[in-house]
């Protein structure tokens, strides 16, 4: 079985409906196989007990104070008012998970297409670029990578011995508040290979035509660039957007090691997951905890949608 | 009227040539972090952090044999952790998720639409929603500082991203072969285990693998669920190397740092093309 038909979905395509069935073979009328719930038996316990009951009991949850050892507490909207009016670190970790999105969702997706064009030519070594650039994307969120992360942007890191070879002085970028978000962004952005192999084989559907037709026309690379690869890329591009967006807010584990769980210095790399992992589970505050992944639930819920709902003004589908 | 396609050869080559030197800087850039720890364990202590080349003069293997048994217990044990739960979270991914994708792509039963548009949806669902209840419910089962939590929820197929993506395949399989299996009078189970199953191979095989690395790598559900040191997997006891080790012994901080991405390293060159593909078409995350 050759590997291009591994899986039926058009590449880029963000998972969507009900693929239809075969056409031509008339399904049989109303029938039901019973052994189905057989074989769904598993699947519905799973989504019984450790999906629909946790999604109602979190909600619940976050109505009450709640500490694991004493049955929960009612306490109205007393969480989500603490929250929003009078938990300065709450707000802190909003403010810090709002600029990691919005800094790294472009700049990662930005240098994912500009290097999937780059490769994106018949060329010696292709696949070893690919490769190579691919690999800090597959090991880059364990717990090592944060590591060495913290290593190399420490005072007496690589990166100040770089610039003390310019002879600049530097400082260390992670106990400092105003750089340590930004060694976080640095380290996402690093990881742009995922993305970039999602593009290439975007890029590689466009049809040769339409790049010579351009070309004929007089348009230069810069302008075939930004009027035949981009408009047909748009789908992949908001798959893309969707799908990193969603990933950079539940971050967690970068800033959890290179801040030792507290999400300093100063807060400056309290992770909204950061926060809710030390009020859940260092404080004992299930209620408020859950509460807070209620609101993420939200954001992130309401992020989605506005995508989808923007994606009628700019994505291009061939077939409407 | 100078479009790439009739440039002269020259300036064609010159082109390239600028390309192949964006992309090795590029790569240096890129593999710079990795090289320098692989490096750094290698090295002596002192070189570490005054050497900006990250190539060591020797390859010597201290650090290596230090850290392994800087712990108590040592990083056998977390190996032996790590890799217990990672198979046999691929077993229950493997098991659970081909049963609910076989039923939802080729048996009827009521409400198929509806729980498969709930299968769909519970792919973008954030875990954190689910989080606390869901330890609440494994802590009163007394399954906390057990592999339990981390393991039970794949044998009831957590994991709906690789339900969705079996569903996929499994539509491509010609349903002439069900036909002609029930015409010599399989019934649905015989279908599925003679018939179906052995032809799902290939998205078999990209389930194992990312479940695998999702699994090894899953250092949030570890921390939350594992606290005895003997219970500890490789990233969590790597963590806590971090706090063990303080500012003495950056070396062994290093060599079991490169030691704890292998596993991930191993299945990334045995299965390459599968998992750069895998990403390619269905945007699974790397």
């Amino acid at each position: 079985m050759s590997t291009s038909t591994e899986i039926s979905a058009p590449a880029g395509r963000e998972p969507t409906a009900e693929v239809p069935p075969p056409a031509g073979r008339p399904r049989p009328g109303r029938r039901t196989d019973r052994v189905a719930y057989l074989f769904l038996l598993p699947w519905f316990t799973g989504l019984l007990l450790l999906t629909a009951a946790p999604l109602l009991g979190s909600l619940y949850l976050s109505f009450t104070k709640f500490n694991l050892l004493q049955s929960p507490r009612w306490n109205g909207f007393g969480n989500y008012v603490k929250m929003f009016t009078d938990d300065p670190r709450y707000l802190q970790s909003l403010k810090v998970t709002f600029i990691y999105v919005a800094l790294t969702v472009p700049l990662q997706l930005g240098f994912a297409l500009a290097v999937a064009v780059m490769l994106n030519r018949p060329m010696r070594g292709m696949a070893l670029y690919r490769s190579i650039y691919y690999i800090p994307s597959l090991l880059g969120g364990s717990v090592a990578i944060a590591v060495i992360w913290g290593q190399l942007f420490d005072d007496d890191g690589v990166l100040n011995a770089f610039l003390a070879f310019f002879g600049v002085g530097g400082r260390s970028w992670i106990s400092n508040p105003d750089t340590a978000l930004y060694t976080l962004v640095l380290l996402n952005i690093w990881q742009f290979g995922s993305p970039m192999v999602i593009f290439l084989a975007g890029l590689k559907q466009i049809p040769q035509e339409l790049y010579d037709a351009a070309s004929v026309d007089g348009a230069n690379a810069w302008r075939r660039f930004w009027s035949v690869t981009v408009p047909l890329l748009t789908p992949i591009i908001f798959f893309n957007v969707v799908l990193q967006i969603i990933q950079a807010f539940q971050a967690f584990t970068p800033a959890y090691v290179v801040s030792g769980g507290s999400g300093g210095p100063s807060d400056s790399t309290l992770f909204y997951t950061l926060y809710l992992y030390q009020q859940g589970f260092a404080n004992l505050n299930m209620g408020y905890a859950s509460a807070m992944a209620w609101v993420l639930l939200l954001i992130i819920a309401i992020f989605t949608l506005i995508n989808f709902g923007l994606a009628r003004r700019w994505v291009y589908y061939e077939d409407r | 009227m100078t479009t790439l396609q009739h440039a002269p050869a020259a300036r064609r080559r010159t082109r390239r040539w600028l390309t192949h030197l964006a992309l090795i800087a590029g790569t240096l850039i890129m593999v710079y972090p990795l090289l320098w720890m692989v490096g750094g364990s290698f090295k002596d202590e002192s070189d570490i952090f005054s050497q900006l080349n990250p190539f060591p003069s020797s390859l010597d293997p201290r650090s290596y044999i230090a850290g392994w048994t800087a712990t108590d217990p040592t990083f056998t044990r977390f190996y032996i952790n790590s890799m217990l739960i990672a198979v046999l979270a691929v077993a229950g991914n493997v098991i659970a998720c081909t049963l609910t994708a076989y039923a939802f792509a080729r048996l009827e039963f009521r409400g198929k639409k509806v729980f498969f548009a709930i299968m769909l949806g519970s792919i973008m669902l954030p875990a954190h929603a689910l989080l606390i209840p869901q330890y609440v419910l494994f802590f009163h089962l007394g399954w906390v500082n057990t592999y339990l939590p981390l393991v039970v929820p794949k044998f009831l197929a957590t994991d709906a991203f690789f339900i969705f993506l079996m569903v996929q395949f499994i539509r491509t399989i010609p349903r002439t072969l069900d036909e002609a299996a029930m015409i010599d009078g399989c019934g649905k189970v015989r279908i599925f285990s003679r018939i179906i199953l052995p032809l799902t191979g290939p998205v078999l095989i990209t389930t194992m693998i990312f479940t695998f690395i999702w699994t090894y790598n899953d250092f949030f559900s570890q921390l939350i669920y594992l606290s005895y040191p003997s219970s500890e997997t490789v990233p969590v006891a790597l963590r806590r190397f971090v706090d063990a080790t303080g500012n003495s012994s950056y070396g062994q901080l290093l060599a079991m740092s490169v030691l704890s991405l292998v596993p991930t390293f191993i299945v990334f060159l045995l299965a390459q093309r599968r998992i750069v593909e895998g990403i390619a078409t269905t945007g699974l995350k790397g």
